[in-house]
């Protein structure tokens, strides 16, 4: 650290030396100070469950684990952890991608269409404001116990939160771009597909992020509410058993699977924005 | 070849609705014409209506009353062989330098290859060549205006709008873009000769800036302050090839300058009255 503090005069290789040097020791400071949150946090946790709070109500992070483990080695109640995972995502995934859709070419027909964002938009202000996750029980009653419901939940929670970016993103089209490519020889569709569409990507990609979550949540919530498979009938399971570990340990997987997924679309984002400059790349990522 | 004029504008009226629900006059009964060929500069003050003169003729926008004609043709929708450079550079940041000049002939039909091969000669043609692959954020000012150039003049325009497209540069570089401009304009055929001055694109550039205006155009119209409308016309008689640096300090040029600075001063005056009232 001495040498962020060397004279002005100092050579400048020193001085980037320095500077990667500062730059690794934060990195290593940051990183162990978060190790040692999360092992003082389990390790209370494991403490106050062993001699001072009931494990039974509360669990405790070992008995979390060994859950974590039979889940994995022997199996669940409800067969292999592994098939459950498999439904989950599949709703989660086809919700997302149907939902995904549906945002993003209703959002940016109506962001085009002054007529008919004015004519949609109480409908869509009042849509959004229904509570939407209740409509997973009306989606087991109309479409059964199978996948199709939590897919539906998944779809109406990833649908509204694409929708709204897509159109704003859609609305805020440089005029000029437009302009400029009508003059170019740009139909209609085209400036649609390259103008748009493209301006309007930072804004749908910033929405994508919280969308797969709201997908996963959809489709677990669905399984919670009725199912004959999944992570969230592992955890309704659990919580009818009074199995506390359980219900942690499908927390620890669907936590693993949305941050796997999450990796996937960051990922598909810098190579969709390498246009971006860097600066403004970051900012979008934080969205 | 029709002898007539290229861009006829007949006491082409264009109002806008304003914000607050009032009418905006932006040209008022605005007559002129522009012959093939022809290098036509429009200065006026600041915000008099000057690029709406170019959105009548591009028919972006249609007039209130009169008629805007090309080619003896009433505008409507976008004519044929039009190029439109405007005062914000309009290149898509998603796009590469060569895909950017490969726009114009993309959406005109031609094949994926045969428009980047047409679009790398003219962004060799603007200087460009080792930056073909860069995204436009990663140039400088006055590249990504080479880049508007190259990929309005790749679909070879008959009829050239520029809307004041080197006033956000640097002196240095604005010099170096009208010479530019200027260059490519009188042009070459295949074969390294200049082009014959009548297969020349006409051109109306739009500029506040009346140095420029002298400098590139064969005339040069003063706009009245807004709404506006044509005040004088002045025939600039300076001998072509020019280098802009170099005419800019003839007498010739000079005289030029002061005659016509005398008509456009009073109208700067107004506009800069108006707006302290306004203020």
């Amino acid at each position: 650290m001495s040498a962020v503090l060397s004279p002005v005069d100092a050579p400048p290789a020193r001085e980037l030396t320095g500077a990667a040097t500062a730059a690794r020791n934060r990195r290593i400071k940051v990183w162990s100070i978060r190790v040692v949150l999360v092992a003082a946090w389990l390790g209370s946790w494991e403490l106050a469950a062993t001699y001072w709070i009931d494990p039974f109500f509360y669990s405790k992070p070992s008995q979390v684990w060994s859950k974590l483990v039979d889940w994995f080695t022997v199996g669940t109640s409800q067969g292999s952890i592994w098939t459950n995972i498999a439904a989950t995502m599949q709703e989660a995934v086809l919700g997302f991608v149907l939902g995904a859709l549906a945002g993003i070419v209703l959002g940016v027909l109506l962001g085009r269409s002054p007529l008919l964002s004015d004519i949609c938009a109480p409908f869509i202000k009042a849509l959004n404001a229904v509570p939407r996750i209740v409509l997973a029980s009306l989606f087991v009653i109309w479409f059964g116990l199978g996948m199709q419901s939590k897919i539906a939940t998944a779809f109406i929670l990833v649908f509204f939160s694409v929708f709204f970016n897509a159109f704003q993103g859609a609305r805020e089209v440089d005029r000029n771009l437009i302009n400029n490519a009508r003059v170019l020889g740009a139909s209609k569709l085209q400036v649609l597909t390259t103008i748009v569409l493209p301006s309007a990507t930072s804004w749908i990609l910033a929405s994508l992020h919280s969308a797969f979550g709201f997908a996963l949540i959809g489709a677990v919530v669905g399984e919670v509410v009725g199912a004959e498979t999944g992570l969230g009938l592992l955890i309704s399971r659990s919580q009818g058993n009074f199995d506390t570990p359980g219900i942690y340990a499908g927390m620890i997987v669907i936590t693993v699977l949305a941050l796997l997924a999450e990796a996937i679309l960051t990922a598909l984002e810098k190579r969709l924005l390498k246009w971006r400059p860097t600066a403004a790349h970051e900012q979008g990522a934080q969205l | 070849m029709t002898t007539g004029p290229v861009i006829e504008l007949r006491a082409a009226t264009k109002r806008f609705r304003g914000a607050t629900g009032g009418v905006h006059t932006a040209v008022r009964e605005l007559t002129m014409s522009v012959q093939p060929g022809e290098f036509v500069a429009v200065v006026g003050p600041t915000g008099c209506g000057k690029s709406t003169t170019l959105s009548l003729v591009s028919g972006l926008e249609p007039p209130s009353s009169g008629v805007a004609l090309v080619r003896g043709e009433p505008v409507l929708g976008i004519p044929d062989g039009i190029g439109y450079m405007f005062q914000n550079d309009a290149v898509q940041p998603w796009r590469s330098v060569l895909d950017n000049v490969a726009a114009g002939p993309r959406y005109r039909g031609m094949t994926k290859a045969k428009a980047r091969e047409k679009a790398r000669a003219w962004v060799d043609k603007v200087g460009l060549g080792t930056f073909a692959g860069y995204y436009p954020h990663q140039l400088s000012g006055g590249m990504r205006k080479r880049v508007a150039l190259a990929a309005t003049l790749v679909n070879e325009p008959s009829i050239l709008l520029m809307d004041e497209p080197f006033s956000a540069l640097d002196v240095q570089t604005r010099a170096l873009m009208q010479d530019e401009l200027l260059r490519l304009w009188s042009g070459s055929n295949a074969d390294g000769s200049t082009l014959d001055p009548a297969s020349r694109s006409s051109v109306i550039f739009v500029t506040h800036d009346l140095d420029e205006a002298i400098a590139l155009a064969d005339k040069v119209i003063v706009m009245t302050a807004s709404p506006a409308t044509i005040k004088a016309s002045f025939e600039v008689d300076l001998p072509r090839p020019r280098l802009v640096e170099e005419i800019r300090m003839t007498p010739e040029f000079q005289l030029m300058y002061r005659q016509i600075w005398e008509s456009l001063r009073e109208e700067v005056d107004k506009a800069r009255e108006r707006s302290v009232v306004a203020g």
